[in-house]
C-alpha cells in the first residue's frame, strides 16, 4: 500500500545540485533518475545522501524494462533494491515500456502492443519487481510514436487492468497523454475517463517539441497551455496528488522551474 | 505476431538489420531509429568531452557513429557504454595515438568518478610494519595505462580552457595512473620505475616483490611516499604472505 502524498517537487539534476545542497528550496520532494545513482560510489551518492537529509526522495527509473519479453534483470532489481534501502524513497517508479531484448538494450522507452499476452507478461514482471524491491511500484504511461495492429485494448484500459492484476499504482504523465493523443489521434479526455484515479499517486508535467511528423516528448520546454489544461482536469479527478515538473534538456536556472512549479500549485488549487 | 517476436523485429529495425516491424506498426518508426542513435551519441559526447573537443565535431561524430553501429549496448546502464571507444578511435586514427590515449584517460577518469569509495590509509596511524611480509592494497579505482603521447598535457590544457599543445610522441613509452581521491578523479604521469612497481602492486604482489624490481631503497621510499601522499593505498596488511611472482 502506498499512502497518498500530496505536494510539489522537481527532478534533481546535476546543474542544480548546489541549489539543493546550499539554499532553501521550496519543494515538498525531489525525484531522481534511479540509474544515475545505482553506482558503486563517488560524488553522486554523496550528493543524494545529503539531499535526502533535507527532502523526501522519489526514485524514478528508465531501465527496468517491465514490458520486455525477457523480463526485468535480477541484477538490476538487486541494485535498485540496495538504492531504495539506502534512500527510503516515497516510492519507486518506472515506465510502461521495454528497452530491449535478447541482451540488446536500446536505452529508449519502446512501445508495447496492448494485448492480453503483453498484459499478462507486464503484470508478472511487475509482480516480480515489487517482490524484489519489497514495495509496490508506480508505473508511468509512456509517450509513443507508433501503435500496433495487434493491440486489443487502449492504453488506459491496459493500465487500469495492470493496476488490478499487479497491485501497482500509477504515475500519470499528462504531457505523455497529450503527446500520444496528438500522435495517435485519441482524445486525452477519453484517456482520463479510463484512468483509475484511486491508483494515481503522482503526476508528471513536462514540455514537448514538434518533430517531423509527430510531437516528441523532449522535456526541453516549459509546460505548454494544453498540458496545463489537461493537468487541471486530472487534478479535478485525482484530488490532491504529488506533482512534479520534468526538465531534462535546456535546463533553466532553478528559480525559473520554481516559478513554473508555482503555476502548478495555482492550477491544482483552481481545479 | 507474439510479443517476443515483435520485440525481436523492433530491435532488428533499430540496428538496421532486416525487419518485418513495418507490417506490425502504425506511426513513425523513424523517431525510434533516430532517438536510439542520438542518445548513444550524446552519451559518448558527454563521456568523452575533451576527446570531442580535440577531434572536432565532424571527426568525433564519425567515430561515434562507427562505434555505435559496431557496438550495440548490452548493459542496463549507459554509464558503461564508453567502454572500448578508445579501441574504436585507435583503429580509426592509428597515426595519431594521442586521440585514443586521450579517450582512455577520459574513460578511466569517468569510471573513477562513480567507482567504489575507499578511505586512503591514514599515515599518522601507521605503526611499525614488517615490510618483508607486508601487502599493500590499492584503492579500488586505481588503474594504470600505457601512453606514447602527450595526452595528459592535452587533457590538462582543455580542462583549463587553454589552447592545447600540438600532439607529440613521448621520447619513450610512458604510463599514467588514474584514481579517485576524496571524491575527485585524479591522474598523474609516472616514470618507468613507478610504472613497474604499480604493475606489481595491481597484480597483487607483496611489498617485498615490488621492491625487488626497484634500484635502491631511496627509490622505494620515493615511490611509497608518492603513493601514500596521493591516497593510492587503502590498507597495508601483514596478515598475508606476499604472493609469489
Amino acid at each position: 500500500m502506498i499512502a497518498p502524498f500530496s505536494g510539489f517537487g522537481l527532478g534533481l539534476r546535476p546543474v542544480h545540485y548546489p541549489d539543493f545542497l546550499e539554499r532553501e528550496v521550496p519543494v515538498d520532494f525531489v525525484e531522481v533518475i534511479s540509474e544515475n545513482f545505482m553506482v558503486e560510489g563517488g560524488r553522486p551518492l554523496h550528493v543524494l545522501d545529503r539531499v535526502r537529509q533535507r527532502f523526501p526522495v522519489i526514485l524514478h527509473g528508465v531501465s527496468m524494462s517491465v514490458g520486455a519479453a525477457d523480463g526485468a534483470a535480477p541484477p538490476y532489481l538487486k541494485r535498485l533494491r540496495a538504492l531504495a534501502d539506502r534512500v527510503e524513497p516515497l516510492w519507486v517508479s518506472d515506465h510502461l515500456c521495454w528497452t530491449g531484448t535478447g541482451g540488446f538494450n536500446s536505452h529508449d522507452l519502446l512501445p508495447l502492443p496492448y494485448t492480453e499476452e503483453a498484459l499478462e507478461l507486464v503484470s508478472t514482471n511487475i509482480d516480480r519487481a515489487q517482490e524484489a524491491l519489497g514495495r509496490p511500484m508506480l508505473i508511468e504511461n509512456p509517450s509513443s510514436y507508433v501503435t500496433f495492429h495487434s493491440s486489443e485494448m487502449t492504453e488506459w484500459e491496459f493500465l487500469a487492468e495492470l493496476c488490478r492484476r499487479s497491485g501497482c499504482y500509477l504515475l500519470l504523465d499528462v504531457n505523455n497523454i497529450f503527446v500520444s493523443g496528438s500522435n495517435h489521434g485519441f482524445d486525452p479526455a477519453s484517456y482520463l475517463d479510463g484512468v483509475p484515479f484511486d491508483r494515481v499517486r503522482q503526476i508528471h508535467l513536462a514540455g514537448h517539441s514538434q518533430g517531423r511528423t509527430m510531437l516528441i516528448d523532449t522535456h526541453d520546454h516549459p509546460v505548454p497551455d494544453p498540458v496545463w489544461a489537461l493537468y487541471e482536469e486530472a487534478c479535478r479527478r485525482a484530488g490532491p496528488v504529488a506533482t512534479m515538473i520534468e526538465r531534462d534538456d535546456d535546463i533553466p536556472p532553478l528559480d525559473v522551474l520554481l516559478d513554473e512549479l508555482d503555476i502548478a500549485r495555482a492550477r491544482s488549487e483552481a481545479a | 505476431m507474439m510479443l517476443r517476436a515483435l520485440q525481436h523485429e523492433f530491435c532488428a529495425y533499430l540496428l538496421d538489420r532486416p525487419s518485418r516491424i513495418g507490417e506490425q506498426a502504425l506511426g513513425d518508426m523513424d523517431v525510434y531509429h533516430h532517438a536510439y542513435r542520438a542518445q548513444l551519441l550524446h552519451c559518448l559526447q558527454d563521456t568523452f568531452e575533451k576527446t570531442w573537443s580535440w577531434l572536432g565535431d565532424e571527426a568525433f561524430e564519425a567515430a561515434a557513429r562507427a562505434h555505435i553501429e559496431a557496438n550495440p549496448p548490452i548493459s542496463w546502464t549507459l554509464n558503461v557504454y564508453g567502454l572500448g571507444f578508445d579501441r574504436t578511435l585507435a583503429g580509426l586514427h592509428p597515426e595519431d595515438p594521442e586521440i585514443a590515449e586521450l579517450s582512455w584517460l577520459e574513460w578511466h577518469l569517468r569510471r573513477a568518478f562513480d567507482g567504489p569509495d575507499a578511505d586512503p590509509l591514514d599515515t599518522a596511524t601507521l605503526g611499525a610494519i614488517d615490510w618483508d611480509g607486508a601487502v599493500l592494497y590499492p584503492v579500488p579505482t586505481l588503474t594504470l595505462g600505457a601512453i606514447t603521447s602527450n595526452c595528459a598535457a592535452i587533457w590538462t590544457a582543455l580542462a583549463e580552457g587553454n589552447t592545447p599543445p600540438p600532439a607529440e610522441r613521448l621520447p619513450s613509452p610512458g604510463a599514467i595512473r588514474v584514481w579517485k581521491q576524496a571524491l575527485s578523479p585524479k591522474f598523474r604521469s609516472v616514470d618507468a620505475a613507478e610504472e613497474r612497481a604499480l604493475r606489481r602492486l595491481l597484480a597483487g604482489a607483496g611489498f617485498a616483490a615490488i621492491c625487488a624490481d626497484l634500484a635502491d631503497e631511496q627509490e622505494i621510499g620515493r615511490i611509497l611516499g608518492l603513493w601514500l601522499q596521493d591516497g593510492l593505498i587503502a590498507e597495508i596488511s601483514e596478515d598475508h604472505l606476499p604472493m609469489s611472482r
